[in-house]
């Protein structure tokens, strides 16, 4: 019952008129944004976030969750019509989407995707209700040492799922708390890194980072080859599954929530891996697996469901703990920071209506994700026809009045540019970018946690190992670092990386 | 003999970094354990880079690595420039002169560069931003600024 009053004081603050046309903006910019081609949810959220910072906090984050699940789905969009996934977490999408948009039916994939999506969020917005107030309760007993030991088997998690080289993506991770602590030191007033140049004093915005590494770093690399983006189909008809297709539907829309759900919790993971596990899950389980590749609806629905269960549920231990689990998330807590919400298990109590009117938002945002589908297909369709060389100068200029915007200063433009270059060089080493960021975000608090810790112990860095619930956690990275080096594991890690680039 | 130059090459960026680190912060207070000074966390960070970057380059000689392909040098050098340029001249030229100005030399790096849709979407860009950031929004920023006698 409680469950019920907490989800009501949500509708509450959800439905308020501003709030829903918030909302609403916020989906439809994102699938909008989403389906462009070379924009996935990292650098659209970085782009329209300065947009959010003249409303309240509840709005804010409510219009940014709605650009977040809105890019996703104008994603999975994109691979299904064109065979290019606007992000990683919809490229098995392309696999039998494509396939199924080449056999004339692209609305009935589409609707699958549409219809799994809003299962799963509907799955997994009940489960953060459900989840969200005891882990926030547990973790209110967290001291420094807890929070310290969580963000490490946080980072470890994001370098554990990061593609290519586990000693590349500790470097990045190492690298990115590096580069967070530029600025003002708050415990002495020292500033450090900074090189003199007084618009350092505050350290280089996230959104700078973002913007660079995600969005400038992404259009050099789409320069390197220029593909031409052909639409398979220009008029889509029969956007109505048959029967025969919802029933084909029904079971892989329940594990791939299933396993996306219980993949989005964990640290670091994001929506990709459940994504990619619901597939071959799917392809291993399901009657018709003669059909995988050539265009079974299942191969839509199963991971068009755990992608999104499991960009929803990543926002579990970001609302509980303030941890983000993926660049995405990692903006969020940077957008929250900014609006003076530090995000953590108090946020629950002390801020009831704006926890649960966001997650009640996520539910009206997925709606809206359903209803916005079918009026506006064939304009997505027109907008994914734009030509890319005409397309990113048009970015890099959002980019860079939106970077200039967050605190007028040129200084944001340079550093943006600078990001840009070194995501690329990065990028072009086999190094991601996601973990840095995500350290980026986290490198003054972990600091901030680490100088805590070792206050109270009086220097005994042993703390950390004492104290049962940061042992514990500790130890749970040392183990997801473990895995990593066993041979069986690595493999399949490989595997599930070369599927999905391919 | 490199095997690896990817990883011969991020190991000397994260050495440059990890050793930047540690001699900048020598002239922060080191602190104690207990009372951590400003340049406790970046000098062991710092220190964990030296580490991971030396080991990718002992790598980079022992085993083989995919070779790092080609780079973009056009694309690279376009897209930062435009983008660089846009913030030194947009306070003095104004919104209205900047803004084509990135249009044009970003849009320069794509092998389908054509004259006419550029300078279309450059005017179409300018008008909708002068519209939505300064009028809209209220971006301190001049639409014709002092250089030209805005």
């Amino acid at each position: 019952m409680e469950l019920l009053g907490h989800l009501l004081l949500g509708l509450q603050t959800a439905a308020t008129p501003a709030n829903l046309f918030y909302c609403f903006v916020g989906v439809f910019l994102g699938t909008a944004i989403g389906v462009l081609p070379g924009l996935g949810p990292t650098a659209t959220i970085a782009m329209l976030l300065p947009v959010t910072f003249v409303l309240p906090p509840v709005t804010a984050l409510i219009m940014l969750a709605g650009i977040y699940y809105g890019s996703q789905y104008g994603g999975s969009t994109t691979s299904i019509l064109v065979n290019l996934p606007g992000e990683a977490a919809s490229v098995v999408t392309t696999l039998d989407g494509y396939q199924m948009a080449k056999q004339g039916r692209a609305g009935a994939a589409l609707a699958a995707s549409a219809i799994g999506s809003f299962f799963a969020g509907t799955v997994a917005t009940f489960l953060i209700a459900g989840f969200g107030p005891p882990l926030a309760a547990v973790a209110l007993k967290f001291g420094p040492a807890e929070f310290f030991s969580l963000m490490v088997l946080g980072l470890v998690a994001s370098v554990v799922l990061a593609q290519g080289s586990l000693l590349h993506a500790i470097g990045m991770v190492v690298l990115g708390l590096l580069l967070g602590l530029i600025g003002t030191d708050v415990n002495s007033g020292t500033q450090r890194f900074t090189f003199g140049i007084y618009e350092l004093a505050d350290g280089i915005g996230f959104v700078t980072v973002a913007m660079g590494m995600f969005g400038l770093g992404e259009i050099i690399r789409n320069l390197e080859n220029e593909e031409e983006r052909s639409v398979m189909v220009t008029k889509i008809t029969g956007l109505w599954p048959t029967r025969e297709d919802f029933k084909r539907m029904v079971a892989p829309i329940l594990r791939g929530t299933i396993i996306g759900s219980a993949l989005g919790i964990l640290p670091g993971s994001g929506s990709i891996l459940g994504s990619f596990a619901a597939y071959s899950i799917e392809k291993k389980v399901s009657k018709n697996r003669a059909q995988f590749g050539k265009g079974a609806i299942e191969g839509v629905a199963a991971p068009e469901s755990a992608n999104n269960a499991g960009a929803q549920t990543s926002f579990i231990p970001l609302l509980t703990l303030g941890i983000p689990s993926n660049p995405v998330s990692a903006l969020m807590v940077g957008a929250m920071i900014i609006h003076g919400i530090q995000p953590g298990p108090s946020v629950i109590n002390e801020q009831p209506s704006l926890f649960w009117g966001m997650i009640v938002s996520m539910w009206i945002g997925n709606l809206f994700l359903v209803v916005l589908n079918y009026p506006l297909i064939g304009m997505w369709v027109r907008m994914i026809m734009i030509p890319y060389q005409l397309l990113y100068p048009g970015i890099l200029v959002f980019c860079a009045i939106g970077v200039f915007s967050l605190k007028n200063a040129e200084a944001d433009i340079y550093f943006m540019a600078l990001f840009g270059v070194l995501g690329y060089v990065f990028s072009k080493l086999g190094c991601e970018p996601a973990p840095m960021l995500l350290a980026f975000i986290l490198g003054p608090l972990m600091e901030e946690y680490l100088r805590r810790a070792m206050l109270l112990s009086r220097g005994d860095p042993t703390v950390f190992l004492r104290r049962p619930i940061s042992a514990t956690l500790l130890a749970l990275a040392v183990l997801a670092m473990c895995t990593v080096l066993i041979p069986a594991f690595s493999k399949t890690r490989e595997e599930a990386f070369v599927e999905s680039s391919t | 003999m490199i095997r690896s130059t990817k990883d011969f090459w991020t190991g000397l960026i994260y050495l440059f970094f990890g050793v930047s680190a540690i001699l900048i912060a020598r002239d922060y207070s080191m602190g104690t354990g207990g009372k951590m000074g400003p340049a406790y966390f970046p000098s062991i960070l710092g220190g964990l880079l030296v580490v991971i970057g030396a080991i990718s380059v002992i790598r980079s000689f022992i085993a083989h690595g995919a070779p790092i392909g080609t780079f973009a040098f056009k694309g690279l050098a376009l897209v930062s420039v435009s983008v660089l340029m846009f913030g030194i001249v947009v306070r003095g030229a104004g919104l209205a002169v900047a803004l084509p100005l990135l249009v044009i030399i970003s849009a320069l790096a794509s092998s389908r560069f054509r004259w006419r849709p550029t300078l279309i979407m450059a005017a179409g860009l300018t008008i909708f931003c002068v519209l939505v950031f300064i009028k809209g929004l209220g971006i301190p920023l001049p639409i014709i600024g002092p250089w030209f006698g805005g």
